[in-house]
């Protein structure tokens, strides 16, 4: 009898135990958020947005070059990632038992364990070094390698996903390969790859260790793709580390837009995908 | 009618090599980043060889480059991570896949991976201005008796390994959680009701599921640890980047990424650049390999039963 109540109070109380994990991750979450809004809020208005940042003791002042350089590099990235993942994923849903397929996939799985900084070093040596200069398409290139995993993986996953008689449908009717791939397979995939596509934007657009020695920092307005360009993790990074409340406050606001641009492409993602599993349901 | 032939087969070499050629590029690309970083660190590897490895003095300004240091912080403030965030990571796991409500399942799920969503540089700064703080006063009301154990020596700073370790343990739960989530999905049903029907109670039933799935879930840990490894800019703000190989929780050290971070910019002659370079190679070389372990531990629980597939988009997924 001892032993049976010794059981079941062990039992209630892992059951417990867990709960409290969930809790207690939680609450680092929620504290981040809370923390985020509440400082970022107070320096985040227009001027944020469309201004210069200010000397040191001057307060007002923005973070437009850090904006615009973001969506330069992150753009540059997505330039190159997007064809490239999409085509790979092509192959390796198509051609799935081939030894090319699984060493695109391996290779697909190996990059994504690569620390970022690691990317940032290797582009270092590849788009900075012989051109002695950092640049902003230096900082497109690491963005854009670390997006090819992301978007191949999906592009494959989301392919994998369609119902084979789509495409035996398009071949019955005299398609060829790529043309029942490319107007029938797709197309029908689509929706899902534009959300995949739209997760590693978010995700990207928050990286900061590649950036540090890859698209530096840069002072100034810069749209030029060869000169170094400021952006607004690396950013967020400095004015962290700097001695100045005045500095920390726009590091806080500068987070609090990362973060609002993360929050609503994760809420956009799982809208998408809801709706989408809602049509295969209803279909 | 041959000519059409003909026509159906270009075509289709033309598809297969037009996407193969970028698949190829892909690989290339893997390739070309262990090769290039062992080139731009050949200097370094010929100048130190493994004395660079055994050497605990970092001083570029002197010459000497010992990266012993960064390996030590590394491993620890990882290691430590993990030892914190295991059994958080799989008390989750156990409650959504095992215990919640349906309908709580997927707000959790969502909740939990905005916590992988958020970006580094957020972290670090949390951690500079909330975190360390708090660390800092634990650290000021650690009574005497603790603080002469090897682990709480030194001045309360704040930043240092102790604050490194928590914020890699809230970084790392999402992934690990996320991956043992879905091995714990694909243990058999059936497991579980043959132990509910020997009279087992709801932990014991839990604890053949996880018994089942223990490669998986090492699995899990072990990516999370490869995560862990390669994380830069949370660790940067909050460790105190200060190279020196200690046991003490409280004292500032340095992680390999994050001297990457810190010194990879303002290298000034050609031996400090490949020596810096050739501790990313060998990031690089450790990341490979634990990931590589955890992927197959994954996978080879996926191979017991079906849902492989499944399970390593979900590993894909969770490390992305």
């Amino acid at each position: 009898m001892m032993r049976t109540a010794w059981r079941k109070f062990l039992s209630h109380l892992i059951v417990i135990l867990c709960g409290v994990s969930v809790l207690v991750a939680l609450v680092p979450l929620v504290l981040i958020l809370f923390y985020v809004v509440t400082q970022g809020i107070s320096s985040l208005n227009w001027g944020f947005f469309t201004q210069m940042p200010r000397p040191v003791g001057e307060p007002g002042g923005g973070m437009a070059n850090a904006i615009a350089g973001s969506m330069i590099v992150v753009g540059l990235g997505a330039l190159f990632a997007i064809p490239l993942g999409i085509m790979s994923g092509i192959y390796a849903s198509e051609y799935a038992g081939t030894r090319l397929a699984s060493a695109v996939r391996f290779a697909a799985d190996t990059l994504n364990g690569v620390p970022s900084i690691v990317i940032g070093v290797f582009v270092y040596g590849i788009a900075v070094l012989p051109f002695r200069a950092f640049s902003a398409l230096a900082g497109g290139v690491a963005l854009g390698i670390m997006m090819i995993p992301l978007i191949m993986r999906t592009t494959e996953e989301l392919l994998l996903l369609v119902p084979g008689s789509l495409k035996e449908g398009a071949l019955a009717l005299g398609a060829t390969r790529a043309r029942a791939v490319f107007s029938v397979v797709v197309p029908a995939a689509l929706p899902g790859i534009f959300t995949g596509i739209l997760l590693a934007l978010a995700r990207i657009a928050g990286e900061t260790a590649p950036l540090l020695f890859t698209a530096f920092n840069n002072g100034f307005f810069s749209t030029d793709v060869r000169q170094p360009i400021a952006t607004l993790t690396v950013q967020v990074f400095n004015y962290a580390i700097s001695p100045y409340p005045d500095l920390h406050r726009q590091a806080w606001a500068g987070a609090l837009v990362l973060v609002s641009i993360v929050l609503f492409c994760s809420l956009l993602a799982r809208v998408a995908t809801a709706r989408m599993e809602r049509m295969r349901r209803g279909a | 009618m041959s000519e059409r032939r003909f026509n159906f087969r270009t075509d289709e070499a033309l598809f297969r090599g037009g996407t193969g050629l970028f698949a190829v590029l892909l690989i290339v690309i893997v390739g070309a980043i262990g090769f290039e970083l062992y080139r731009q660190s050949i200097l370094s590897i010929n100048e130190f060889g493994w004395q660079f490895w055994q050497t605990d003095v970092w001083d570029p300004v002197a010459g000497e480059f010992g990266a012993r240091p960064f390996i030590w912080g590394t491993l620890y403030s990882s290691i430590l991570a993990l030892l914190i965030s295991t059994p958080i990571a799989l008390g989750i796991a156990i409650y959504i896949s095992e215990l919640s409500p349906t309908w709580m399942q997927r707000p959790l799920v969502f909740l939990t991976e905005l916590l992988a969503a958020i970006p580094s540089i957020v972290y670090g700064l949390w951690g500079i201005f909330v975190l360390v703080p708090v660390v800092r006063q634990l650290q000021v009301a650690t009574p005497d008796w603790m603080r002469s154990l090897p682990f709480f020596t030194g001045p309360p700073l704040g930043v240092g390994m102790l604050s490194a370790a928590l914020i890699l343990a809230i970084m790392v739960i999402p992934f690990s959680s996320s991956v043992a989530r879905e091995v714990l999905r694909s243990v058999p049903q059936a497991q579980r009701e043959a132990a509910y029907a020997l009279g087992a109670t709801r932990w014991e039933a839990i604890r053949m599921a996880l018994f089942y799935a223990r490669t998986g879930i090492i699995g899990a840990i072990m990516l999370g640890f490869g995560r862990a490894l390669g994380e830069t800019m949370a660790v940067t703000m909050v460790i105190g980047n200060s190279p020196r190989i200690t046991w003490s929780l409280f004292a500032p050290q340095y992680t390999m990424a994050a001297v990457l971070a810190n010194e990879f910019a303002e290298a000034a002659s050609e031996l400090y650049l490949h020596a810096l370079v050739e501790i990313g190679f060998v990031l690089f070389i450790i990341t490979l390999i634990v990931n590589a372990i955890s992927r197959a531990f994954i996978w080879s629980m996926g191979r017991q039963r079906k849902p492989r597939a499944a399970l390593r988009t979900a590993a894909a997924r969770a490390s992305a």
